[in-house]
């Protein structure tokens, strides 16, 4: 694993948007690229698309194999045809985020300054609504006023609530799922930990291992591996794999593992060649830094102040990274502004990792919300 | 609207207490119906009023399958939820058979006609006259169809009759627009004009409130 390869280059679709992007952090972005998917067909009046965010190390692949590690779209349960997010229906967009590693603007792509070389360490720090600033691009290079829904997990689900927070006129429904309002001090703690293990890998340089044709894989493997387990539940990871052993059915003191080990070895070192250190520092970063409520005088009721778009907050049971309790702040929140609201509370013992995972309750939910926005939004 | 609105709508499969309150809402109006169950009502008003019907129900399965039938209905209870929405929020709030089972109603009912211009309020009737004789002829606790669970497993903690109830909205000054008893199936019972009459033979009273 320490001598993995550079992350293959690929041609992503992808726009050159004019102007650049100005960020939250002070810096103008001069050369702003986003890539993106999209599935099925806009409709004439350019009335039924659907914006999905994907989470932390998703991309724009949401339902088509993946070209890199050759498995299906992370969401292909949820999005395609005859699918809850039905592309026989909806125009589906997905857009790798800013500071991405798969075509859109980040620390692999050209320093605005010093086009020869990659920002890596020094791609400026990017927020949420960054993220959210650079999707709007998108939609409007694509000739879409209005979103006829904006659905995202966790990260994703952050998006989506930046989304009616920033963009209120332009987005008829909202879904944000298994998601938070701002990232609380254990998910900063979590995030941190990863990342102290990527600045302690020698092979990190300092945030310039393209210099040395290196990766820190060991590193980043280790960030992915403590990651994952904030995405699972004490309950899965039981059912999963209880105490059992690789290889054996009882300790030998012979160099025994445990299945749960090599499950995790397995995540981190599949991770390192799909996805880059310096983009995994500053999407962290660009997490731990959201805090809806701060953005607009503490409290969160205002970011959603007169908003005319209809809600669908899920959360799973058994989610401890982005709790129940999370989601109905946010659910009274826009009941505070008299917001059209629909709140569940998935029961799944397959925590924070549910939303990616196959649960009818959330997959019908899904559907029955999106098609009575649907008939609302006259989309029939 | 007054005491002499008649009641238009009987809709096929609705339970019938759900049309007489279905009755009473005007159309277009902004509507919070509260213990909504599957959303039958919320449907009914946005579909035959065009009414912007929302629903807050406490049991998860209920509001999966509302929101699954694409209905806008979050989970929550009457207790904690009311007091985060905002004044004159709606234009009616529906409590359908549920007033009896909050932990405390009268504060329940304050939210009600802060967050709303009208209330609507359905309960079981404490003072009906098979209650009064149960409990009078055999000294247990009554059991008919409106009130048949057990005592020390009934959710319904707060019985309240329809005098009493009268007496609650004079006390904390709510008007009583409209009034009904009915029987146990949602049919209006006769005694609209003697209190004390719908009082001992309404199985259910049911009530249109406003603020003054």
């Amino acid at each position: 694993m320490d001598q993995a390869p550079p992350l293959p280059e690929i041609n992503h679709q992808s726009v050159l948007i004019e102007g650049g992007l100005a960020l939250d952090c002070g810096v103008h972005l001069r050369q702003l690229v986003v890539a993106y998917r999209t599935y099925g067909t806009l409709n004439a009046a350019r009335s039924n698309a659907v914006l999905i965010c994907h989470a932390l190390t998703g991309d724009q692949y949401v339902a088509e194999t993946h070209p890199v590690s050759g498995k299906p779209g992370w969401w292909g349960e949820m999005v395609g045809p005859g699918k809850p997010v039905d592309t026989d229906k909806y125009f589906v967009i997905c857009a790798n985020v800013l500071g991405g590693c798969m075509g859109s603007t980040g620390p692999r792509s050209p320093h605005d300054d010093r086009p020869g070389e990659p920002w890596g360490i020094e791609f400026p720090p990017v927020t949420i609504p960054d993220m959210v600033r650079a999707q709007k691009k998108l939609i409007d290079h694509l000739g879409i006023e209005r979103l006829f829904a904006v659905v995202g997990g966790s990260m994703g689900g952050m998006q989506v609530l930046a989304w009616a927070a920033l963009y209120p006129a332009h987005v008829f429904a909202a879904v944000p799922v298994a998601a938070a309002a701002f990232h609380s001090a254990q998910n900063i703690a979590f995030h941190e930990v990863g990342r102290q293990a990527i600045f302690a890998d020698p092979d990190f340089h300092a945030g310039r291992y393209w210099q040395h044709e290196a990766i820190p894989a060991r590193g980043l493997a280790v960030a992915r591996m403590t990651a994952h387990i904030t995405y699972l539940s004490e309950a899965a990871l039981s059912r999963k794999f209880g105490r059992k052993l690789r290889g054996a059915d009882s300790l030998t003191w012979f160099g025994d593992r445990f299945e749960v080990e090599s499950y995790l070895e397995h995540q981190g070192s599949s991770f390192v060649r799909r996805f880059d250190a310096n983009s995994y520092l500053t999407i962290t970063r660009a997490m731990d830094f959201f805090d809806l409520a701060a953005d607009h005088g503490g409290v969160l009721a205002e970011a959603f102040r007169g908003t005319k778009t209809r809600f669908l907050l899920v959360s799973f049971s058994s989610d401890w990274l982005f709790p129940t309790a999370q989601c109905r702040a946010i659910a009274r929140a826009l009941n505070h502004v008299a917001a059209n609201v629909s709140f569940v509370e998935i029961d799944s013992d397959k925590g924070h990792d549910a939303f990616l995972l196959d649960e009818p309750d959330f997959t019908r939910t899904m559907r029955g919300f999106l098609a009575g926005a649907a008939e609302a939004a006259g989309l029939t | 609207m007054t005491s002499d609105t008649p009641v238009r709508y009987v809709a096929k499969n609705m339970r019938l207490d759900l049309t007489l309150i279905a009755g009473m809402i005007a159309p277009r109006s902004r509507v919070l119906d509260i213990g909504c169950g599957d959303g039958l009502l919320i449907d009914h008003l946005f579909r035959t009023k065009g009414c912007d019907a929302r629903g807050i129900e406490i049991d998860m399965a209920e509001v999966t399958r509302a929101v699954t039938h694409g209905l806008p209905v979050m989970q929550g209870d009457a207790d904690d939820d009311l007091a985060t929405y905002p004044d004159a929020a709606f234009d009616y709030v529906v409590l359908s058979r549920t007033l009896q089972a909050v932990e405390r109603p009268r504060e329940v009912l304050r939210q009600m006609l802060r967050i709303s211009t009208r209330a609507i309020v359905s309960f079981p009737n404490f003072g009906h006259w098979q209650v009064r004789s149960q409990l009078l002829l055999s000294g247990r606790m009554p059991m008919t169809p409106a009130w048949h669970r057990m005592w020390y497993e009934t959710p319904n903690i707060h019985p309240c009759t329809i005098s009493d109830f009268f007496a609650l909205c004079a006390a904390d000054g709510y008007r009583v627009e409209q009034w009904l008893a009915v029987d146990e199936a949602g049919r209006r019972a006769p005694w609209r004009r003697s209190r004390r009459m719908a009082n001992l033979f309404g199985e259910q009273g049911l009530f249109l409130l406003r603020r003054d």
